[in-house]
C-alpha cells in the first residue's frame, strides 16, 4: 500500500489570539492524534466530531495544553486525506509547544499552500478553485471575498465547463461527420454548428468583458494624487483615509517622497499614492520626488489631479495636465469654499470634475462614489451571484480559445472539417488550462451515445 | 511429444490478416518462418464484411503498403468496387475503400504465401506454447507434434475459446464452419496474462437471386478506381455496384418481439461488443426514435450469389431473423444462406505488451490482431506486420521498430493499445490521431517508404520509383516558390473568371496556390505550371502548400511533445516512492507501467500535475543513478 508523508502546520495567523489551530494531513494523522491527544470522555474520536481533552508531549508525557480535537477521515476532508485539527489556546508559545509535540511524531512541517495543493492533486478542487482559496485568504474587501468564494465554489469553473461542453459536443458532431461518411448521418449541419460556435464565441467574449472588473475587485486599483505644491493633496489624502497620515503644512514641497496608503471604498480596495507637488524647482531632493511622481503616472489606474480652485490656471497647471494626458483623470477642485477663480478654458480637454473642500471634508464622499462608479458597474452587484474573470492566466486562455474559433466559418464553408476539428481541439485545450482538465477521449463516448453508428 | 527436426526463427500462429502479414514480413526479412493455421482453406478469410479500407482503415492499408506489406496489393488485385470517401472534405480525412471478391482475395493471398521463400505453411491446432526453463521454445500441436522456434507470433483472431451464439443456442467455433482453438488461452492465463472476453457479430448472408434490386438504390464505385498500393499501376478487375436498403417500423417491431430470446439482452453473452458496430437489436433499443436504419447490400464476390447486408448483424434466433430480413423493402422474398450470429472470444489485455508487440511476460512472444482486443482486418494486418518485423529483428539482434504517433496510424493504434488497454473491440478512427493532418493516405509513402526499404521489405524497383516521386515533388515545390506572376493576359483572364482581381504582379505561384479558389490544374491553365505534371506530384504539391499553416501547427505540436515521448521511465520504477503522486495516479501507473512519459500522460486520470511531478522525479532519479548504482 502506498503511503504519502504526513504534514502539519499552524493554521491560525502568527501572534497571540483566542485560539490556535494546528492542522495535520496525511495517513499518520490518526496516529498523531493517538500520541498527543487524550480525550476526557471514554472511547476514541468519532470522525467529524469535536471532542474535548488535553495535549501531551509524547516524548516527556507532560501536559501541554487543554484542547479540542476533531479528526476528519479520508476522503471527507479538506485535502481528501485523513485530517486532524487541534484547537488549543492561542498564545504563540502554547501553539509552538503543541506544534513541537505534533512534529515529534515523525511528520514534517507543511510548505506554504500545501494543504490546498493536496486538495487539488487529490481532485477535490480544480485549478480555478485552488487559486480562489488563495484569493479568499488574501481578500481585502467584501467584494473580493465574494468573488473568490464564488470561484472557489466553482461558479467560474462551471461557466468554463459549459463552454467546454458546447465545444465538445460540436467536436463530436464534426468527428462523426468525418469518421462515418457512410453512416446515414445526413449532410453536415452547417447551420447548427455555426449557431453553436457563434454562441460560444459570445459567451467567451462576455466573460472576457468581466476581466477588468474582476481584476479591479481582486487586486483593487491604484490612484495617484498629483498637483502643484500646496493645492491640498495631502489634505485630500487624509480626507480619503479619514486620518492624519500625511504631514500637512502650508510650506510648499513638504511631501517629498510618495506616500502610499490602502483604503476600502465600500468594497473597492484602493491604493492611494500621494506625491510630491509638481513645479519648476531647483531643489535636488524635490526634483527627485517630482521625477518619481512622473514615473508612477503610467502605472496608476486613475489620476486625481488636484487644483486650487481659488487661483487661476497657470503654466504649472498646464504642465501638469500635459504630463497626465492620456490617463484616466478626475480633476479635483479643492478649496471650493473660497471664491472660484479657476476655469479650464478651451485649450484644456474636457475633464471629469469634482469640487471638494479637503479641510472640511465637503464633497469627498461624492468623489469616492464617483471613483467607485468608474471601476465597478452597478449592475454587477445587483445580482446575487456574479461571475468574473480575475486572473490574467484565465483571460489569456480564453483569448486564445476565442482565437482558435475565429476561423471556423471559413473551414465550414470549404468543408474542411478536419481543420475545424483541430481548431476545436486547440480551443478545448486552452480552456482545459484554466481548470486543469485535459482534452480527453470524451469525444468518442459522445459520438457513440449521440449517433447511431455502425453499418 | 514428437519434435519436428527443423528450428524456425519465427512461428506465426493463425493465418488471418494479422498472421499473413507477420509471416510474409518475417520470411521476406530472411527468417526461416512457419505459418500454422487450423484450416489452410481459410487463409486471409474475411469473416465479416467483404471490404477493405474506410476512414482510418484505408490509412492503415496504405501504411502497410508503404512498409512493404501485402494487404494493399491483395485488395488491388481482387477488388470489385473502389471508392474514395470524404472527397468533399479535406485531404487528411479522405480514405480509400474497396469491396473484395472474398474467395479471390483468399486465393491470391494463399498463392503469395506459397510462393514466398523461407516460408512453410502448415495446418494444425496449436494447443500450447512450448516453454522450457521459463524460455519460449516453440509451439505444441493437438496432433502431438512440437515445432521449435526462436520467436512466436500469436494471431488467434476470434478462435481462442470461440463461442457462437444464434438466439439462445450456442456452440464452440472459431468462426461459422471452423473449429475453435482450445487450451492456448488457459495456458496464457496461467502464465499471468489477463485474459478477457469480447464479443462481435456478423449479419446473415443472403441469396441475391431472391432480392428485388429494382426497388433498391444503386451505389457505384468511382469511375476511375484508384488503387491502394503505391506499386499498383491500374485496377483491372470487373467493377460492380452495391445497393442501399432500409429497415422500417415493422422491422423494428419484429426485432423488439424477439428481444426476450436475444443472448445479448438475456445476459447469456458476457463479452463486451463494439459500440461503433452495434447489432441491429442494439440500434433499435438504443435509438428508439430512429424510424429506419440504412444497410448496404454488398456483393461477396463476382461468381457467387451470396451478399452481405452491412450493419444488420444480429444474434437473434433464426425464426426472428427470417421475418426481420424479409421486412426490408426489396427483400420480401429473401432466402438466408448463412444465418447471422454473434461470437464471443478470448483476448489478452494489450496493456501487457511492449510497444514492439512483444509480451512483457514471455520474452520472444508477440501478440497481434484480435487477441489484442482490436477489430477489423486492417487493424489486424497493421499489427501483424509490426509483430512479424519485430520478431525478425529480434532474431537478428536488432532494436525493434516502434512507429511514433506522429508517424503512422499503426503507431497510434499500438500506442493506444499498450498504453490504455481496451475494454471493447478497438477500431481505428481518424479522431484517435492527434496529428491527423500529418497522417494522410496520400503521404503514407513519404512517411514510411524509407523504413520499409531499410527493413528489406520494399523492392529496389519500388524504392527507385518512390525516390523519383519524392524528388519531383521537392523540385516542383522549389520551382513554384520562385516563379512569379507576370500579369499576362491569360493569367488575368483566368483569374477574373474566378472573380479574383486583387493579385499583384510579382506574387509567387506558391502564394497564389494558397488561396482556396485556386487549384493546381487552374495554374496549369494559366500556363504557370506544366500540364504534364503527374497527378501524384501535383496532388502532393497542392496539399503541402494549401495546408501549410495547419501542417506547421501540427509539426509544432509534435515538437512540443517530443520531450515527453523521449523520456523513458525505468521499467521497475517504484511509483509509491515518488513523493506527491496521488494514490490513484500511482496505482494506475503501477498497473500500466508506461515505457515513456508521453505514454504516461495519455493514461486517463494521470493529470498534467502528476506528469510534472514524475518528470522532476525522473530527472533527480537519473542524476542519482549516475552517481551510484542504486
Amino acid at each position: 500500500m502506498y503511503i504519502r508523508d504526513t504534514i502539519a502546520a499552524v493554521s491560525t495567523p502568527p501572534g497571540n489570539g483566542g485560539i490556535g489551530i494546528i492542522r495535520v494531513s496525511g495517513s499518520k494523522a490518526a496516529a498523531v492524534c493517538d500520541s498527543v491527544f487524550k480525550s476526557v470522555g471514554n472511547g476514541g474520536l468519532i470522525s467529524h466530531r469535536f471532542s474535548f481533552g488535553a495535549i501531551y508531549d509524547p516524548l516527556t508525557g507532560n501536559k501541554v495544553d487543554e484542547a479540542m480535537a476533531v479528526f476528519m477521515s479520508s476522503p471527507k476532508s479538506y485535502t481528501r486525506e485523513d485530517v486532524l485539527e487541534l484547537h488549543c489556546h492561542g498564545g504563540w508559545f502554547v501553539v509552538e509547544q503543541v506544534m513541537a509535540s505534533v512534529l515529534s511524531c515523525g511528520i514534517r512541517l507543511a510548505e506554504p499552500g500545501e494543504f490546498t495543493r493536496r486538495a487539488f492533486l487529490n481532485g477535490r478542487i480544480d485549478l480555478v478553485q485552488a487559486e480562489a482559496v488563495m484569493d479568499i485568504i488574501s481578500s481585502k474587501t467584501e467584494y473580493a471575498l465574494k468573488l473568490a468564494e464564488q470561484q472557489s465554489e466553482g461558479a467560474l469553473s462551471k461557466c468554463i465547463n459549459d463552454i467546454r461542453d458546447l465545444l465538445l459536443n460540436t467536436l463530436a458532431l464534426v468527428e462523426a461527420y468525418i469518421d462515418f461518411p457512410d453512416d446515414d448521418l445526413g449532410d453536415t449541419d452547417i447551420a447548427a454548428i455555426t449557431a453553436t460556435l457563434e454562441n460560444t464565441q459570445r459567451v467567451i467574449a462576455d466573460l472576457l468583458l468581466t476581466f477588468e472588473e474582476g481584476r479591479v475587485i481582486r487586486d483593487g486599483i491604484s490612484i495617484l494624487i498629483i498637483g502643484k505644491p500646496n493645492v491640498g493633496k495631502s489634505s485630500l489624502l487624509n480626507c480619503l483615509l479619514n486620518e492624519n497620515r500625511a504631514i500637512v503644512t502650508h510650506l510648499p514641497g513638504t511631501t517629498r517622497d510618495i506616500i502610499e496608503e490602502t483604503v476600502n471604498f465600500d468594497g473597492l480596495s484602493v491604493r492611494l499614492l500621494d506625491t510630491a507637488g509638481i513645479r519648476n524647482t531647483d531643489d535636488i531632493v524635490e526634483k527627485e520626488g517630482i521625477s518619481r511622481t512622473l514615473d508612477k503616472i503610467s502605472h496608476a489606474d486613475l489620476v486625481l489631479a488636484v487644483f486650487d480652485a481659488s487661483r487661476e490656471l497657470d503654466s504649472e497647471d498646464l504642465m501638469l495636465l500635459d504630463a497626465v494626458a492620456g490617463c484616466q483623470i478626475i480633476a479635483v477642485f479643492n478649496k471650493s469654499d473660497l471664491q472660484e477663480k479657476l476655469s479650464f478654458s478651451n485649450e484644456v480637454p474636457f475633464l471629469d470634475t469634482v469640487r471638494v473642500t479637503a479641510l472640511t471634508g465637503e464633497g469627498v464622499e461624492l468623489l469616492k462614489q464617483r471613483i467607485r462608479k468608474l471601476f465597478l458597474s452597478s449592475s454587477m452587484f445587483d445580482k446575487r451571484e456574479f461571475i468574473a474573470l480575475s486572473k490574467a492566466r484565465h483571460r489569456d486562455a480564453l483569448v486564445s480559445a476565442g482565437q482558435y474559433l475565429q476561423r471556423f466559418s471559413s473551414s465550414l464553408q470549404d468543408q474542411n472539417l478536419e481543420l475545424l476539428a483541430l481548431d476545436l481541439r486547440s480551443a478545448l485545450q486552452a480552456l482545459g488550462e484554466v481548470t486543469g482538465q485535459t482534452a480527453t477521449d470524451d469525444v468518442l463516448d459522445l459520438i457513440f451515445s449521440s449517433f447511431c453508428i455502425g453499418k | 511429444m514428437m519434435s519436428y527436426n527443423k528450428i524456425y526463427d519465427v512461428i506465426v500462429v493463425g493465418a488471418g490478416h494479422a498472421g499473413c502479414e507477420a509471416a510474409l514480413a518475417a520470411a521476406r526479412m530472411g527468417c526461416c518462418t512457419m505459418l500454422i493455421t487450423i484450416n489452410l482453406d481459410s487463409i486471409a478469410h474475411m469473416s465479416c464484411n467483404p471490404s477493405i479500407g474506410g476512414l482510418a482503415k484505408g490509412h492503415i492499408v496504405k501504411e502497410i503498403d508503404a512498409l512493404g506489406g501485402e494487404m494493399a496489393k491483395n485488395i488491388d488485385a481482387t477488388g470489385i468496387q473502389f471508392r474514395i470517401l470524404n472527397t468533399k472534405k479535406g485531404p487528411a480525412v479522405r480514405a480509400s475503400r474497396a469491396q473484395a471478391d472474398k474467395k479471390l482475395y483468399q486465393m491470391r493471398m494463399k498463392s503469395v504465401l506459397e510462393k514466398q521463400e523461407n516460408l512453410d505453411l502448415k495446418q494444425g491446432e496449436v494447443t500450447s506454447l512450448y516453454i522450457e526453463n521459463n524460455e519460449l521454445r516453440g509451439v505444441n500441436l493437438r496432433a502431438g507434434i512440437r515445432y521449435v522456434s526462436k520467436t512466436v507470433v500469436v494471431t488467434t483472431g476470434t478462435f481462442m475459446r470461440g463461442l457462437i451464439h444464434i438466439g439462445l443456442n450456442n456452440f464452440p467455433g472459431g468462426r461459422a464452419g471452423d473449429q475453435p482453438s482450445i487450451g492456448l488461452s488457459d495456458q496464457l492465463c496461467s502464465l499471468g496474462f489477463i485474459v478477457g472476453r469480447l464479443k462481435t457479430g456478423t449479419p446473415a448472408r443472403l441469396d441475391s437471386r431472391t432480392i428485388d434490386f429494382s426497388k433498391l438504390e444503386k451505389q457505384f464505385g468511382d469511375v476511375l478506381p484508384k488503387p491502394f498500393s503505391f506499386s499498383t499501376y491500374k485496377i483491372t478487375m470487373t467493377q460492380v455496384p452495391c445497393h442501399i436498403a432500409y429497415t422500417n417500423q415493422k422491422s423494428h417491431e419484429i426485432i423488439r418481439s424477439g428481444l426476450s430470446r436475444s443472448p445479448l439482452y438475456s445476459g447469456v453473452i458476457e463479452g463486451v461488443g463494439p459500440r461503433y458496430c452495434p447489432s441491429i437489436e442494439d440500434k433499435v433499443v438504443r435509438f428508439p426514435d430512429k424510424d429506419r436504419h440504412q444497410t448496404f447490400i454488398e456483393p461477396e464476390g463476382l461468381d457467387t450469389t451470396e451478399v452481405y447486408p452491412s450493419g444488420m448483424s444480429t444474434s437473434l434466433p433464426i425464426d426472428v431473423q427470417i421475418p426481420f430480413y424479409r421486412s426490408i423493402i426489396g427483400l420480401e422474398r429473401v432466402e438466408i444462406m448463412r444465418p447471422a450470429y454473434a461470437i464471443e472470444y478470448d483476448y489478452v489485455d494489450p496493456i501487457q505488451l511492449h510497444s514492439s508487440l512483444e509480451t512483457k511476460i514471455v520474452k520472444n512472444l508477440y501478440h497481434a490482431g484480435q487477441i489484442n482486443g482490436t477489430s477489423g482486418y486492417e487493424e489486424a494486418a497493421g499489427q501483424g506486420l509490426i509483430a512479424g518485423i519485430n520478431a525478425a529483428l529480434r532474431v537478428k539482434g536488432v532494436d525493434p521498430l516502434v512507429l511514433r504517433r506522429s508517424q503512422a496510424y499503426i503507431g497510434v493504434m499500438i500506442d493506444d493499445l499498450v498504453t490504455l488497454g481496451t475494454k471493447e473491440p478497438y477500431r481505428m478512427f481518424t479522431s484517435r490521431a492527434e496529428y491527423r493532418l500529418l497522417l494522410r493516405e496520400d503521404n503514407a509513402d513519404l512517411r514510411l517508404r524509407d523504413i520499409g526499404k531499410e527493413l528489406g521489405l520494399v523492392s529496389d524497383v519500388e524504392y527507385e520509383y518512390f525516390l523519383k516521386k519524392r524528388e519531383l515533388i521537392a523540385e516542383e515545390l522549389d520551382r513554384i516558390s520562385i516563379i512569379r506572376l507576370k500579369n499576362s493576359d491569360t493569367e488575368t483572364k483566368v483569374l477574373s473568371t474566378f472573380g479574383i482581381q486583387d493579385i499583384k504582379t510579382g506574387t509567387t505561384v506558391e502564394a497564389l496556390l494558397k488561396r482556396s479558389e485556386i487549384s493546381y490544374s487552374l495554374l496549369a491553365e494559366m500556363g504557370l505550371v506544366s500540364r504534364e505534371t503527374p497527378d501524384e506530384i501535383s496532388e502532393q504539391v497542392e496539399i503541402q502548400i494549401k495546408y501549410k499553416g495547419y501542417i506547421d501547427r501540427q509539426l509544432e505540436q509534435v515538437e512540443q511533445s517530443r520531450r515527453l515521448e523521449g523520456t523513458k521511465i525505468p521499467p521497475q520504477l517504484n511509483y509509491s516512492s515518488v513523493k506527491s503522486l496521488t494514490t490513484e495516479v500511482s496505482e494506475k501507473l503501477t498497473k500500466n507501467r508506461p515505457d515513456t512519459l508521453g505514454q504516461a500522460s495519455r493514461i486517463p486520470g494521470v493529470t498534467p500535475a502528476a506528469i510534472s511531478i514524475l518528470s522532476i522525479y525522473l530527472r533527480s532519479f537519473s542524476s542519482k543513478t549516475d552517481q551510484s548504482d542504486v
